[in-house]
């Protein structure tokens, strides 16, 4: 009787002890994210207050609205562009070169640091300068292409072009930081494995194939959710090169909901917006968590 | 005995400086007055507003102006609005003109004429530039005071137009001319490149005010008075907007959506040879230039040129309390003093925004140093408001989108403007 009352007195104090450490972390996220998710959810089922007219419930009206919103389902369409080109491109890119800077290769901390300076530019700086390479007449891309005697072409001024060339400073911008990941990754391989191989007489190829990637999917998978989620995320360059312009060619989800919230100030529609983009997101996270995460394992 | 008197005459002294230290506290407690202001033109803006807000802290002992840089236009609106929904207002901020209807529908300011009591205000007041006042009134009454105003000029370059067999002496005065002009004007290379455009009018960000520059020649304006009716679809708009369309596809205009932010250097590169842009880039092009360069007034059409004024109002918020208001109102009246507005405009590159400050000396000595500066000024009498309805921001883009769709040409002008005729309907209906 004691001992057992003493016991749930040792696990209430214990269970007490973990909840404060828990503590600090729990009050940030509750208030920095759950709190504002779930305030954003209700907000969206609102009208936008504006000056003396308070918000009243309008049930699912912003939604509504999105659905018959063109520049909504156009900023839809853009970022499954974006998204389809800019992960795997920065995916493969990043593999490509960790592969590369895992060698023994004469000036290998130079190439790698080179490779990785993307990342620690900050994007708005990084934006100016592509800006200037895209520039018509005298920027460089134009000079390169001047010099084999090809026409100018207005790059970011062009909905033909608009939306490749922002995907391109994107895969720019990524590829670097997944190649740390990778490198990582490659380097905590057992070497026995590529003796082994080379034993064995294996192509360079099939030992890629068949030993570093099965072993590498773990890290695809990690890196995988990130490159899904900066495709949503990454807008800062737009907002210097194109501002989602020419006509919306180039309006990602992300900036068309800054510009709702805070260019229109039609804070409930942003609401609204904000769910769809949060459940979007949150889905496939969970998606690549729980299924793709089973079924990476090398055995 | 001793010890006893020498702490009664430390008790004594303390007691006297903490009394006078109190005394003074009191009386050199100025009432402090948060003032939020953008920057968006090259210089030391912020040193500039620093030594404005510190010398008229010293001239009005009661008040303490305390100047916060708050990023761009975009960004301090950003600012300013999400403080007055969190009840910090500031006193006063300097933001857009164009955003007046926003700022009023969303009850975050107060009419100046509240302040404006006695005879010398009101005459203050009507010491305005009625261009710039025309951005700053509605319903009868004023919203804000003009401050860092700018206004739509075209910069030439001077030895292209010798080059090309023009007077350099001269800007192209109608569009006519101006068409005759960039075609000559437009050098092609030995393979059919062009490798100087006769014109260039940018089309991001401020595509709207571009327009007004062709559509108020045209002598059509794009917006009433109460911000609640647009006329997008009017033939004279389709027609200004057709004749700028027609620039491009005649090759002497440089194709697709052009760069805001890269027109100044495109004019420096000599990549354009005439580019139309804000007064606001006049302190840039003048450092920069390797070559002479004039300034012009719009080219006219079926009236004599014309611009659209832009740039940013002082305004005061409503959530302020009653002395910070107070304080504020006296910080615009004395900045826009004339001998203040005409320092400013030097600084700046900004148009000084009443008569009476191209009047003064300094302003005088420097017009005669440097015309070009007077060019903005010339141009006011024909100067119509900047474009601005109620959900201005919503407004202006369906514009834009218009404007950059009928320039690629995946629509023409005249189904561009429609559809975005049809749309700002439905946004301004309930202004109505």
């Amino acid at each position: 009787m004691s001992a057992s009352s003493s016991s749930i007195a040792g696990s209430g104090q214990r269970s007490i002890h973990a909840w404060l450490l828990l503590l600090p972390a729990l009050v940030l996220l509750v208030a920095f994210t759950h709190w504002p998710a779930v305030a954003t959810l209700i907000d969206s089922f609102y009208s936008t207050p504006k000056g003396a007219r308070a918000a009243v419930w309008v049930g699912a009206e912003n939604y509504q609205a999105m659905a018959e919103d063109p520049v909504f389902w156009q900023a839809v369409r853009n970022n499954l562009w974006f998204a389809a080109a800019t992960i795997p491109a920065s995916i493969g890119l990043a593999l490509l070169m960790a592969v590369w800077v895992n060698e023994r290769i004469a000036g290998r901390t130079f190439v790698r640091m080179a490779y990785f300076t993307p990342t620690v530019l900050p994007m708005i700086a990084v934006a100016n300068i592509w800006l200037f390479f895209y520039t018509p007449q005298y920027g460089l891309l134009e000079q390169v292409t001047g010099a084999l005697g090809l026409p100018s072409h207005n790059w970011l001024g062009s909905p033909s072009t608009a939306l490749g060339a922002i995907t391109l400073v994107a895969v720019w911008k990524e590829a670097g930081f997944f190649m740390i990941f990778y490198l990582a990754a490659l380097q905590t391989l057992n070497p026995s494995l590529k003796e082994a191989a080379a034993i064995e007489g294996a192509s360079r190829w099939y030992f890629f194939r068949r030993v570093q990637w099965p072993l590498l999917m773990p890290t695809t998978v990690f890196v995988l959710v990130n490159a899904v989620i900066n495709a949503f995320r990454l807008v800062d360059h737009v907002f210097i090169l194109t501002r989602g312009g020419p006509d919306n060619a180039t309006t990602l989800l992300l900036y068309h909901l800054y510009e709702v919230g805070f260019k229109f100030w039609d804070t409930a529609y942003a609401a609204a917006i904000t769910v769809v983009l949060v459940v979007v997101l949150s889905s496939v996270a969970l998606f690549q968590f729980f299924v793709l995460d089973k079924k990476v394992h090398y055995q | 005995m001793q010890r006893n008197m020498f702490l009664k005459t430390l008790a004594a002294s303390a007691a006297a400086m903490l009394g006078l230290g109190a005394g003074l506290t009191h009386a050199a407690d100025p009432l402090e007055v948060p003032f939020y202001y953008p920057v968006a033109v090259g210089g030391p803006i912020t040193k500039v507003i620093d030594g404005y807000a510190n010398d008229f802290n010293k001239a009005h002992p009661q008040y303490k102006i305390t100047p916060i840089y708050a990023g761009t236009y975009q960004e301090t609106i950003v600012k300013a609005l999400t403080a007055n929904k969190s009840g910090k207002a500031p006193a006063t901020s300097v933001l857009l003109s164009t955003d007046m209807f926003t700022l009023i529908d969303d009850d975050a300011i107060v009419p100046i004429d509240d302040f404006a009591k006695t005879d010398a205000d009101k005459a203050w007041l009507k010491g305005f530039y009625p261009a710039f006042m025309a951005n700053s009134q509605t319903g009868g009454k004023t919203w804000g005071v003009p401050f860092q105003r700018s206004t739509v000029v075209m910069y030439y370059n001077k030895e292209a137009f010798k080059e090309a067999g023009l007077d350099p002496n001269k800007a192209p005065a109608t569009w006519k001319e101006l068409s005759e002009a960039a075609r000559k004007l437009t050098k092609k290379d030995a393979s059919g490149n062009v490798t100087q455009y006769g014109i260039q009018i940018p089309s991001t960000g401020f595509a709207y005010w571009m327009l007004q520059t062709l559509t108020t020649p045209n002598d059509v304006l794009l917006a009433n008075e109460a911000g609640t009716k647009v006329s997008f679809d009017n033939p004279k708009v389709i027609e200004a907007l057709d004749y700028w369309v027609n620039l491009t596809k005649e090759g002497v205009h440089p194709k697709g959506v052009i760069e805001w932010g890269t027109t100044p250097k495109d004019f420096l590169e000599k990549k354009a040879a005439i580019i139309v842009t804000t007064t606001g880039n006049l302190t840039n092009i003048k450092a920069n230039a390797k070559f002479d360069f004039g300034v012009g007034q719009i080219a006219g059409h079926v009236r004599k040129g014309g611009s659209p004024t832009g740039g940013g109002n002082f305004y005061i918020f409503k959530k302020a309390p009653k002395e910070q208001q107070q304080a504020a109102f006296e910080f615009a009246k004395w900045v826009t003093q004339p001998e203040r507005a005409a320092q400013w405009s030097m600084d700046s590159g900004y148009v000084a925004v009443s008569p009476a400050a191209y009047d003064t000396p300094a302003l005088k000595k420097y017009g005669q140093e440097f015309p070009q500066a007077l060019v903005a000024r010339d141009q006011l009498p024909v100067s119509v408001a900047e474009f601005s309805t109620h959900d201005n921001q919503r407004v202006t883009k369906v514009l834009n989108d218009a404007v950059q769709a009928a320039l690629n040409g995946t629509k023409t002008s005249a189904q561009a403007m429609k559809d975005a005729q049809k749309e700002a309907d439905r946004i301004l209906r309930s202004y109505q």
